[in-house]
């Protein structure tokens, strides 16, 4: 049986119906989850000595405006004995766009969580520095976000060169 | 000083930073120190603060952010083949290393092959473009440990590699030359002349470099024993690449999990074992190494046939067939203005870069542009590691540990 078929049983056996789906794509095997149980979900992936998911690859979000539930956050694990990657999805509604947490585990996804936090606006549970990271302190909004647009610099020609000019944001005498 | 600046550091308050730092900076017994972001030894445009008694780093901050340019949000916005020349500008050493890593998951993503050819150019550029980014690294490591000379040398030998991507894709950096099914062209006339002529410059040049640090009794106090990280600690913190090897886990993606035919070909992982500033060092000078016995057995095999894929409906038909062929034309018209349609789906898909384990996760969802493209980076987890890494060092040591894990700040913030 293979690593990944065992880790997608594990967590069917021990969370029962907090498993939501399971879903392969390209030979690629996504766990949707309860978002109660991802904390659960990767303590035990990391600890069970069969499975040793001991690398959290990447942790992002997707947001799928205006569907409900809104948001997904994304979970990449490895397995450096294994050589195998599973990856974990959290469904969140736009109302409760909380998730707890997986700092406790794997170290490095605390700044990844700032990430999605910075980006996305989800609040995670129990994180030590929630803070925004890549965006300044005082930045409103939420960049990556599908209703916040994309922006674009407006075109300065000879005739509406001052008027644009006028309108910049930088520091004038 | 008045007292409202004095409980100020840069635009964060003390109170901000209760939570990381100690008690006694708050007292004022240790000092707040803000290095970057225009140091030029922090690599670009990386903020530290420390938090240090006399010489020593108690605590430090990694503030990251300065040269983020939204790539993520603005692929989102243009088709999936105009979005590629965003992945050149995100670790700007490892271009096409970037291409690369994209183009695998939306050809993962569409289902799409790539014939022989393009695999072993990919291979031999990706290979070449690793020598080029570790010649970077040893250049200005050794400048940020006082050794001015390597710096010009390595520079020397990077340009004979930048002619190279000059030669194929007119760019000597920002080539977006690997594309969805292949590559944009075929290699020049000279190209396998021009690289079996690097392969065969560069290990003599190696041996001198190698000679000029590794001997130097000056170099070898200020990186033995510096800034080391357990296995597990490494592992913890998400560290990939020559980073992580120099700490003894012998996890490398080629290996563990090849793509691009990686698994034909004869090279070794070098593994350190102390994982610190001096193992980094000289993992990479051995990855230079076996990358150059890649290129070569690659320039052997070298297949003849054609450098991208024929399924039209996702590569472009050859300039000839447009004046002769209906189809060709559709397809041209097609694939320039609406671009071509993935289906719903994600993937993640991670290549070995210079720096470490370069993720990227593609969504799509049925249109011709990409719903959400992350990239997992790493200098971000590099990043990251350093307050873990510095801790009980010395000022002066900042500096070599940062340039030895070789962070990209165009990686990190993307």
């Amino acid at each position: 049986m293979s690593v990944i078929h065992r880790a997608v049983e594990t967590l069917q056996k021990t969370l029962k119906n907090k498993v939501l789906s399971v879903d392969t794509f390209r030979d690629q095997t996504t766990v949707d989850l309860d978002r109660a149980a991802i904390l659960d979900a990767c303590k035990m992936l990391h600890d069970d000595e069969a499975l040793q998911f001991d690398f959290l690859a990447a942790l992002t979000a997707v947001d799928y405006w205006p569907k409900e539930p809104r948001f997904a956050v994304v979970y990449q694990l490895y397995s450096i004995p294994n050589r195998v990657f599973l990856g974990l999805r959290v469904p969140l509604k736009s109302e409760a766009a909380e998730v707890d947490s997986v700092e406790s585990v794997y170290s490095n996804a605390n700044w990844h969580e700032r990430e999605v936090f910075d980006l996305f606006g989800i609040d995670f549970k129990g994180h030590s520095d929630l803070r925004r990271i890549l965006m300044p302190k005082d930045w409103e909004g939420h960049p990556l976000r599908k209703d916040y647009p994309l922006g674009y610099e407006e075109v300065q020609f000879s005739f509406n060169y001052d008027e644009i000019d006028d309108q910049k944001p930088y520091a004038k005498e | 000083m008045d007292t409202e600046n004095s409980k100020q550091v840069m635009d964060t308050t003390l109170e901000e930073l209760r939570h990381l730092v100690s008690d006694r900076a708050l007292e004022g017994e240790t000092m707040l120190l803000n290095m970057g972001p225009q140091h030029p030894s922090t690599h670009g445009v990386l903020r530290l603060l420390l938090e240090l008694d006399g010489e020593r780093v108690v605590n430090c901050v990694p503030d990251i952010g300065f040269l983020h340019t939204g790539i993520e949000k603005n692929m989102e916005a243009k088709t999936f083949t105009k979005a590629l020349v965003m992945t050149d500008r995100m670790d700007y050493l490892n271009n096409l290393g970037n291409n690369l890593c994209y183009c695998l998951a939306l050809e993962k993503l569409v289902d799409l092959d790539v014939p022989e050819r393009a695999q072993v150019m990919r291979v031999i550029l990706v290979e070449l473009q690793r020598i080029a980014s570790h010649l970077v690294f040893l250049a200005s490591h050794a400048l940020d440990t006082g050794a001015m000379s390597v710096f010009l040398y390595c520079f020397r030998e990077r340009e004979l590699i930048l002619d190279i991507f000059e030669m194929c894709s007119g760019q000597r950096m920002m080539t977006s030359y690997i594309r969805p099914g292949g590559l944009w062209r075929d290699t020049p006339e000279g190209f396998e002349d021009a690289v079996r002529n690097f392969v065969r410059i560069l290990p003599k040049r190696l041996k001198q470099y190698s000679d000029l640090l590794s001997k130097n009794p000056i170099y070898l106090s200020r990186s033995k024993g510096i800034g080391s990280i357990s296995g597990e600690d490494a592992v913890r913190w998400g560290l990939t690449g020559p980073n992580l090897r120099a700490s003894g886990v012998a996890f490398d993606l080629r290996k563990s999990n090849p793509y691009s035919g990686y698994e034909n070909y004869d090279f070794d992982v070098p593994v350190g074992t102390n994982g610190d500033v001096y193992d980094r060092f000289r993992m990479r000078l051995q990855e230079m190494a076996q990358s150059l016995r890649i290129v070569e057995q690659a320039l052997d095999r070298l297949p003849a046939g054609p450098f991208r894929s024929d399924n039209r409906k996702f590569v472009p038909p050859p300039r000839s067939e447009l004046g002769t062929s209906m189809e060709a034309l559709i397809h041209h018209f097609k694939l320039w203005t609406e671009g071509f349609s993935a289906p719903e789906g994600e993937v993640y898909v991670a290549v070995e870069s210079p720096r470490g384990e370069l993720g990227c996760y593609l969504v799509g969802d049925g249109g011709p542009k990409p719903y959400r493209v992350h990239f997992r980076t790493p200098s971000f987890a590099a990043i990251q590691a350093i307050p873990v890494l510095i801790r009980g060092f010395l000022v002066a040591d900042i500096v070599a540990v940062i340039s030895s894990l070789d962070p990209i700040l165009g990686d990190a913030d993307r």
